[in-house]
């Protein structure tokens, strides 16, 4: 039988959850890296045990996990003696040494961007949001970072470094939202690995057709009323993009208000928004196995970032938009005030899609049939900042 | 042998209990007390110091003789009693925020 599991990233520590197809019941697992941020954990599409994680902390800084063992031991790539040496023969443990590519051979001027008061502030690193793996080489990995830039790794987290034709696309433009210049959302094309998209909070969807050498502004269709142009070519601010892998120039955008969709890769964006009771909010997530099928999780406005009513609610669109449904099964109808995170949303692969969602008040839910019905899973973690699923087959 | 206090969690990411020894040659100064302790523990790089600017993280600081050495240059030589494994050299993170 398959097995899922859960990888989740909290303030304090990552978790990780484990069960049957049947998703009743669940080993917890956890924390590891107590006491830091983890922002992201996703495992490998190509070897389920490889895991990468991003651990950060303001004391601190970045540093890079990696696991081999589906989670059981993990491991700063690159720090051990027998691993990557510096010429003067020690290891160079740079698995967390993220640098912006100003070479003459590879990288680009390393400007400045803008600042929330219109100044211009030079780059500089703060952390890795998001980490997505190669869908074909369980040794490479993306890295979307704040200040934003997009780095790759192509030897399992041991070194990093920039594809800095992104920060020419117009980077001198690009400002931060309330949370942080951060690029926070990786897609690759399934159909064409050449392609990919990122986001950028907030300065907005980009892609790639060359493998990440140059990038172009994809926000062609945004209207966003906090920004002086509201139809600029860059700075909206795009909360998460979600694919479904058999559509890929299909896109689906939970934007700083607004859920967008997009059927020619990005070059044209429609709101979808409908009869959403609020169109504000943080994840999109699209059905395994139902390309039209999508889900966001509705919060009260941006000066208020928890569901409203003191109701958490999932919606589900089996239209691609516009049409949407409130679900609440299992989920708590009064006195709740959670918000939940742009990364904290991930599906599983099994027959009923499974539905999973992280809260900033430590809950994780999960629907093991398509969104009908919900269940807690664990109610008590610190403030959830990310979710991934992986199904085992 | 140059005696190194560790925050908690670079001794758990570093994986060591306690005090960590370390063999410095001279002359002992925090630069080269920090690249004797990176080079022995490479996963402590960039947790400590920048990268590659070097320069010291702004919510840890470097004590010795319950002095506060965070401001001096990093290759101003450490107290004698460091230096002679007397006093250990402490890295501090700051105490501050959930």
């Amino acid at each position: 039988m398959s097995t899922v599991r859960v990888l989740v990233g909290t303030r304090k520590g990552a978790f990780i959850l484990s069960a049957d197809g049947k998703r009743q019941k669940w080993d917890v697992s956890g924390p590891f890296f107590a006491g830091w941020e983890i922002y992201h954990a996703k495992g490998s599409p190509v070897d389920p045990k490889r895991i990468y994680v991003s651990q950060t902390s303001g004391w601190f800084g970045q540093i890079i996990q990696r696991s081999d063992d589906g989670g059981k031991t993990w491991q700063t790539p690159g720090s051990s003696p027998e691993e990557l040496k510096g010429p003067e023969g020690m290891p160079k443990g740079e698995s967390n040494k993220f640098v912006y590519d100003t070479s003459p051979e590879t990288g680009k001027p390393l400007t400045t961007h803008q600042f929330y008061d219109g100044t211009q502030q030079p780059w500089v690193f703060k952390r890795v949001w998001h980490l997505e793996p190669s869908l074909t080489d369980p040794d490479t990995c993306y890295a979307g970072v704040e200040d934003a830039a997009i780095f790759r790794t192509t030897d399992g987290g041991k070194t990093w470094h920039e594809l800095a034709g992104l920060r020419a696309a117009r980077g001198s433009e690009w400002s931060p939202g309330a949370g942080g210049l951060g690029l926070h959302t990786i897609l690759i094309d399934p159909k064409n690995h050449q392609r990919m998209y990122i986001a950028i909070s907030a300065a907005g969807a980009f892609r790639t057709d060359d493998g990440g050498k140059t990038w172009k502004p994809i926000n062609k269709g945004l209207h966003s009323l906090y920004i002086p142009n509201p139809t600029a070519e860059i700075g909206h601010c795009v909360h998460r993009i979600a694919m479904h892998p058999s559509k890929p120039d299909t896109l689906f955008m939970q934007k700083h208000w607004d859920v967008m969709r997009t059927d020619d890769a990005g070059e044209n964006w429609r709101e979808v928004s409908g009869n959403l009771p609020t169109d504000f909010g943080f994840p999109i997530e699209v059905h395994a196995h139902e390309p039209d099928t999508i889900y966001v999780i509705p919060i009260k406005s941006d000066s208020e970032h928890f569901v409203a009513d003191g109701k958490l609610r999932v919606a589900r669109s089996r239209t691609g938009g516009n049409e949407w449904e409130l679900l609440t099964n299992g989920l708590p109808q009064e006195n709740c005030y959670v918000n939940i995170l742009r990364d904290a949303m991930s599906v599983d692969q099994l027959d009923k899609c499974g539905i999973y969602f992280g809260t900033t008040g430590g809950q994780v839910y999960v629907s093991p049939d398509n969104g009908d019905n919900w269940m807690p899973i664990v109610s008590h973690l610190p403030p959830v900042l990310s979710v991934e699923v992986q199904t085992i087959q | 042998m140059i005696r190194v206090v560790l925050p908690y969690h670079l001794r758990t990411l570093a994986r060591v209990e306690g005090e960590v020894t370390l063999e410095v040659a001279p002359p002992v100064t925090q630069g080269s007390v920090l690249d004797a302790l990176e080079a022995r523990f490479p996963m402590l790089r960039g947790t400590i110091r920048d990268h590659v600017t070097k320069k010291r993280r702004p919510m840890l600081r470097f004590f010795a003789c319950e002095e506060d050495l965070s401001h001096e240059a990093p290759d101003t030589p450490l107290p004698e009693a460091v230096a002679s494994g007397k006093e250990p050299f402490f890295i501090i993170g700051a105490i501050a925020g959930g």
